[in-house]
């Protein structure tokens, strides 16, 4: 016989996600209860958790492409058009010696959104397919991957810097390219792909549960 | 829904049960902590809480010098470009409105609520929530506050802002002249007060607080 963990749901709690308050299963019949303490409407688990977090998964990976292939801005000087991607982006600092800041930018603008889809993906698989394997290790991936999500912005504050400040006429101009869009809509989409995700599933799957709702 | 077999620890109702973590649901008792420490799960190791003392009060200073170093942040400029002569300087939501003029509007958009307003609005949020009940008065829609807050919170990027400036900055820096705005300065220190702001919340404190005064 499996001993079962004094879980939330095995004790018959909900955990407010808003506010943490505890509330109880059989104290509210209707089918969306609102927590007591901040009027959050409150679930056991985050709802339809998996397929949310693949869809938003897959056109975060279909983006990709795009943000890849575009450039995300020209600059403009003297009449000369160079246009930059992302990847010619970090190549140029790179050639121009500052290396910090070029590690900085691959690690969060190629690096970090690939990690993410590949990282989230193996989370919903291990689910779907009922992973034991190192909970704790798979719960600290998924914080990892939810702190990190955010820094991919860099490169779209970064364009948004030098539209307005490179701005002489002639001389320079900077203009935005359609990769940033496709790049920003990655980011945005990835981080909405790790909120969808709950990772008490990874748990719930210990004690042989299969509704992953 | 629930399986066959008994619970690990007793039961719910005669452990005084306070607090589930929110990552593997595990109950937890809600232990008395020193000042200083954190609490953590005892089985996936998430962050459960934040001992502080004087956390509120701390939280709203923090929120306050935020405030007044976002409102510098936004009277000189932040980089001031120059070639041939020539001068262009960016303030804190130029870039979002170059977004904006540019055809690129979502960008425009995103940029701005991401490192103009939802900063903007965080600090404001946690001044409306801490100022009352520093003076034991009940906030307006504390509930609706406290709810948006947390919901903006990973939204303002202020921080991965400057981060984004100085690659701006080094970027250019092999191309023509840059000069620092005294509104960086500004930026980083509205960035710095935001973040030890949000260190030093304790969501339970605020909750106990809200609860006390309600009665
Ligand atoms: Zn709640
Ligand atoms: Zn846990």
């Amino acid at each position: 016989m499996k001993v079962r963990a004094l879980t939330a749901k095995n004790a018959g709690l909900i955990a407010c996600e808003s506010c943490h308050k505890l509330i109880d299963k059989g104290h509210s019949k209707t089918n969306e209860p609102i927590c007591p303490r901040c009027n959050a409407s409150v679930s056991q688990r985050k709802k339809d958790s998996l397929n949310r977090t693949w869809a938003l998964l897959v056109s975060a990976l279909v983006l990709y492409i795009p943000a890849n292939l575009f450039p995300i801005m020209t600059l403009i000087s003297f009449g000369k058009e160079s246009k930059e991607t992302i990847l010619s982006g970090i190549h140029q600092l790179f050639v121009s010696g500052q290396w910090v800041i070029a590690i900085v930018v691959l690690f969060a603008s190629v690096f970090v959104p690939i990690f993410k889809i590949i990282a989230l993906s193996f989370l919903v698989i291990s689910i779907h397919v009922g992973m034991s394997w190192q909970p704790v290790l798979r719960t600290r991936l998924y914080r990892f991957v939810e702190w990190i999500g955010r820094w991919s912005m860099i490169d779209i504050f970064m364009i948004s810097v030098l539209i307005a400040l490179v701005k002489l006429k002639e001389l320079a101009t900077v203009e935005a390219g359609p990769g940033a869009m496709a790049f920003a809509a990655v980011v945005i989409l990835t981080m909405f792909a790790s909120k969808a995700f709950d990772p008490r599933l990874i748990w719930d799957r210990l004690e042989g549960e299969d509704n992953g709702q | 829904m629930t399986g066959s077999g008994p619970l690990e620890a007793g039961n719910s109702s005669n452990m005084k049960v306070r607090l589930a973590c929110p990552e593997c649901d595990l109950l937890h008792e809600n232990q008395k902590i020193k000042t200083g420490h954190s609490s953590y799960c005892r089985r996936c190791g998430a962050i459960l809480f934040r001992g502080q003392k004087d956390s509120l009060d701390r939280t709203l200073a923090y929120a306050c010098t935020g405030l007044v170093f976002f409102l510098l942040a936004n009277i000189s400029p932040i980089l001031v470009f120059k070639m041939r002569g020539n001068l262009s300087a960016n303030q804190l939501v130029d870039g979002a409105l170059a977004f904006l003029s540019s055809g690129y509007w979502p960008l425009g958009i995103l940029v701005l609520f991401a490192s103009v307003i939802a900063p903007l609005m965080v600090l404001c949020f946690l001044v409306s929530i801490l100022l009352p009940l520093k003076y034991h008065r009940l906030p307006i829609f504390p509930e609706w506050q406290i709810r948006t807050l947390l919901a903006l919170r990973p939204w303002a990027m202020a921080e991965i802002f400057v981060i984004g400036i100085m690659v701006a900055f080094v970027k250019l820096r092999d191309f023509a002249d840059v000069g620092i705005g005294g509104s960086l300065v500004g930026i980083i220190c509205m960035v710095s007060a935001m973040v030890l702001a949000f260190l030093s919340l304790d969501h339970r404190e605020l909750w106990k607080r809200l609860e006390e005064l309600k009665k």
